[in-house]
């Protein structure tokens, strides 16, 4: 308190430092004031303030970050196993004609009700059998079907059938339905949970892992419901993408960097280019439905199409990562080449490309980790359709991945929920696969000149 | 001939074209390239190129003419045959006739005069492949023989078939140009035919939005109104919200990881941040609708307030998490690139690190992240699978985040799938919609990118 220094300026400390400060004495001085002090604590506080911030915002966006990528693991965990149920049938050769058990009329359906029926002890009432057939997948007739189409000799036995159980079964085998309220206020009856009971108790039911999310197509029935058609459909558009978007890109990018003239048709390019990167892709949805569908009548759904439209609208991000690259390979390499007597195109072609390669390639896998996950622009080419066939061609209607999502995620079934955040998890893979692959290639060839 | 094996044919003929005319060059050089204009492999892919380019461009030019004739020729025997003459009957009657040949479509029971079209449709194509096949076969040939002809030592393979390469990598360049064009003619030409309809004041400035066309007249909401100004100022709201949680969560993280955070801090953040970007929109979509809005809808409940299920604040606010790596790695590039004197300058002042960065740093960096932010609203703006799946579809005109609004993009959306008949103006006011959005966000990047371009050079 002692050292309190006068408040006003125009008092002049006596003992000064010498240098900057002895050019006004009385920053020293105001520098020890209670003021000064204070206005320092709130300069500090403002500071510790703003850092705050910062950290908040950080940690606020890495919140949303885990919040996301959790809820949908938490969801679709469950989605990894399916229950299961375990009968036998008794393929009778009177249903099954052994010369051709792939004939649509043969009525497998009675045969998996029957041998489902005879599992219960007492035998069941009519209207009993009625409620444990709901027990059953309805599509259960389609892996006896399977079984025998692919092996013949087993019409005439008995053989152990197992088979995804209904959805609701299976909501409440994996307990999100709560078996504890009163019946109007569950999905499932109390008759329909005895007859569970009784299969649970002679271990017919269970949980085993889902190979049905990843074998089959699209459903109505969610346990039925799989995503490899999506999957198929998803990797031909991609590559129909890759196979135009990449070459012409890379054309491009080549002739905008080393051989297009300065001019203002170039500028304009490279404005236009800018320009179509940030185009909603909705738009290129659009110019799609007129032009590949209207115009050039190709087929809706088809993943041709989609995998065009994917390609204009990742044109852009292609060209540009290219540009980069060729632009980060010195110009030495480029004269040595041309002083040793090679033309420009070889010069380009046999110098300078394979320098810039990793570059375009990592630009490339993000420009197609995108065009993965690209919705919007599909939905108007028709690749919205509900499509229960894997396609075989490019021309076959199809629908991807990330359609199927949004399909799903429409559906009131519980059991939908999961599996759409399980197909979402299989999605977000593909993406964490192939944004590695792009880091890992521009770590290992990176090179600095 | 199907199209995939005219194709094999053609690359395997210009690899023969490569193997002869190689050879073929060197024989004329007596065996050695020293008396060749160019290396051998120069006329090799001469030959090829003779072979295999006029033939490709004749296929694609025949397979994207010949599905018009023949629709032409058969709806013309249709209109004989039936002597219906509507325009869109005899649309309808060609889809099926189509249907009917790729057996989509039973044939059982099946109008006789459909069934004779749909032969005489597959007969036709037929024919065009047969045709196509050998048309382009014999210029293979010819380009071939040509080409084999012209071969000898003094022929500069080099030029040429660098010139055509040249050619090729310039009209790559020029596809940009294309894409653009088509976005703009299409638009253009779909909504002129929607404005015939519709007055574009109407559009422009109706307050209305209900593009159901009624079947009958006396229905109730049978006169359609298509005054898209509920729509904007849907995602007016929508883009607002997502930008006031995008803007500071981005630009403050930007801050942070620029001018505060380790080396260390910033290598790890930085990442994980650009995992938000990486996530496809369908999965926001399903985030916002599954988790954000039921979480908004129980906290309104406690609060004894009434949200919407489809409220425009869990769409806005998902949307705005899914810009913040966009705005923060916009922001990160421009602030890095405000030269270190100036901070230099500030410190030696006695300036702390936040007047620095708010009085100093932020103002030179500020062209740059205004132009960051317009590509966020332009980013915003045209987002579609977020407000499909977590907004709603009613036009309400409001500006209550809690209710329940539609935007441009979800009309864009659910307007047009699943609906294939392109002269209802309900169908065809997704054009005029789509070019609206088109425009917008198109001022919107013209001028972020003009800004951040000219703030960049006057730091270089």
């Amino acid at each position: 308190m002692t050292e309190r220094p006068p408040a006003l300026p125009a008092g002049p400390a006596g003992t000064q430092t010498a240098g900057a400060q002895g050019k006004s004495p009385a920053l020293t001085s105001r520098h020890m004031s209670d003021a000064s002090r204070a206005r320092l604590k709130k300069r500090y506080a403002a500071e510790a303030r703003f850092r705050f911030y910062g950290v908040a915002a950080i940690t606020l966006a890495l919140a949303m970050l885990v919040l996301l990528i959790g809820s949908i693991a938490w969801r679709g965990a469950g989605a990894l196993v399916e229950t299961w149920v375990s009968f036998d049938v008794y393929v009778d050769p009177a249903v099954v004609s052994a010369d051709d058990p792939a004939n649509p009329q043969t009525n497998y359906r009675k045969l998996v009700y029957e041998g489902f029926y005879q599992q219960f002890t007492p035998a069941l009432s009519r209207s009993d059998q009625r409620v444990a057939g709901s027990l059953i997948s309805s599509g259960a007739d389609r892996f006896l079907r399977n079984m025998v189409v692919s092996d013949p000799a087993l019409i005439g036995t008995t053989v152990r059938l197992r088979t995804p159980a209904g959805d609701d079964i299976d909501q409440m085998r994996k307990g999100r339905i709560d078996r504890s309220l009163p019946q109007a206020e569950r999905k499932i009856t109390d008759r329909q949970l005895a007859l569970y009971d009784q299969l649970v108790a002679d271990g017919d039911i269970g949980l085993g892992f889902n190979s049905v999310l990843f074998t089959s197509t699209d459903s109505n029935e969610p346990e039925l419901a799989g995503i490899f058609g999506a999957l198929i459909g998803s990797l031909m558009t991609l590559g129909v993408c890759l196979v135009c978007a990449v070459p012409v890109g890379v054309a491009a990018a080549i002739y905008l960097e080393e051989f297009a003239p300065k001019n203002r048709i170039t500028d304009f390019i490279e404005v236009n280019i800018n320009n179509l990167a940030a185009v909603p892709s909705i738009v290129f949805g659009l110019l799609g439905l007129t032009v590949f569908l209207q115009f050039f009548g190709l087929p809706r759904s088809a993943p041709l199409v989609g995998g065009l439209v994917l390609a204009l609208m990742t044109l852009p991000t292609v060209i540009i990562a290219s540009r980069a690259a060729i632009k980060s390979v010195p110009p030495s390499i480029r004269d040595a080449a041309l002083g040793l007597g090679a033309s420009r195109l070889q010069a380009v072609f046999h110098h300078v490309l394979p320098l810039a390669m990793p570059g375009m390639l990592t630009g490339s896998i993000i420009g197609m980790a995108h065009a993965l996950g690209e919705t919007a622009p599909l939905l108007m080419v028709g690749m919205v359709a509900f499509i229960t066939s894997v396609p075989s061609s490019l021309t076959d209607a199809a629908t991807i991945l990330p359609v199927q999502i949004y399909l799903w995620a429409d559906r009131p079934e519980r059991m939908f929920i999961e599996r759409t955040s399980a197909a979402i998890m299989v999605l977000l893979l593909f993406l964490v696969v192939m944004n590695s692959a792009a880091i890992l290639l521009r770590k290992k060839f990176e090179r600095r000149w | 001939m199907p199209l995939s094996l005219v194709l094999v044919v053609i690359v395997l003929l210009a690899a023969l074209g490569y193997a002869m005319g190689r050879s073929r060059a060197l024989a004329a050089g007596g065996g050695s390239a020293r008396t060749l204009n160019s290396v051998p492999r120069y006329y090799g892919s001469y030959v090829a190129l003779w072979a295999g380019l006029p033939s490709l461009v004749l296929l694609f030019i025949w397979n994207a003419a010949d599905g018009a004739i023949i629709r032409g020729m058969v709806i013309d025997r249709i209109a004989m045959a039936t002597s219906v003459t509507a325009p869109a009957a005899l649309n309808l009657a060609f889809a099926n006739v189509v249907n009917l040949a790729n057996g989509a479509l039973n044939s059982d029971g099946a109008d006789p005069n459909l069934l004779a079209a749909a032969g005489y449709y597959n007969h036709l194509q037929d024919l065009s492949g047969q045709i196509a096949g050998a048309l382009v076969l014999v210029l293979a040939l010819c380009g071939l023989a040509y080409a084999l002809r012209r071969v000898r030592p003094a022929l500069r393979a080099r030029n040429a078939v660098e010139r055509v390469v040249h050619t090729l990598l310039m009209l790559s360049s020029l596809l940009a140009i294309l894409t653009t064009v088509g976005i703009v003619l299409s638009l253009i030409f779909e909504s002129i035919r929607f404005f015939t309809h519709v007055a574009p004041w109407d559009f422009l400035f109706g307050l209305q939005w209900s593009p159901q066309t009624a079947l009958r007249a006396d229905q109730v909401g049978s006169s359609s109104a298509f005054g898209a100004v509920p729509l904007f100022a849907g995602t007016l709201l929508i883009a607002t919200i997502a930008m006031l949680v995008a803007v500071p969560v981005g630009l403050m993280s930007a801050i942070y990881l620029s001018e505060y955070a380790s080396r260390r801090t910033r290598a790890v953040v930085k990442p994980l941040l650009e995992v938000l970007a990486g996530i496809p929109t369908v999965v926001y979509g399903f985030f916002a609708a599954l988790t954000v809005a039921p979480f908004f809808r129980s906290l309104g409940q406690m609060a004894g307030l009434d949200v919407s299920s489809e409220s425009a604040l869990a769409a806005g606010i998902v949307m705005g998490i899914m810009i913040v790596p966009f705005v923060s790695s916009l922001s990160d590039d421009v602030i890095n690139a405000v030269p270190q004197s100036l901070r230099d300058g500030s410190y030696g002042m006695g300036a702390t690190r936040s007047e620095t960065i708010r009085q100093v740093v932020l103002p030179a960096a500020l062209p740059g992240i205004v132009g960051a932010f317009l590509l966020a609203v332009s980013r915003a703006v045209g987002e579609t699978m977020i407000v499909v799946m977590a907004a709603g579809l009613a036009a309400n005109l409001t500006f209550n985040p809690l209710e329940a609004v539609t935007t441009v993009t979800v009309q864009i959306a659910t307007l047009l799938v699943g609906d294939q008949e392109f002269d209802s103006p309900k169908t065809l006011s997704v054009f005029a919609l789509g070019l609206t959005l088109f425009l917008v966000t198109l001022c919107l990047n013209v001028i972020a990118l003009r800004i951040v371009q000219k703030y960049r050079e006057k730091y270089d």
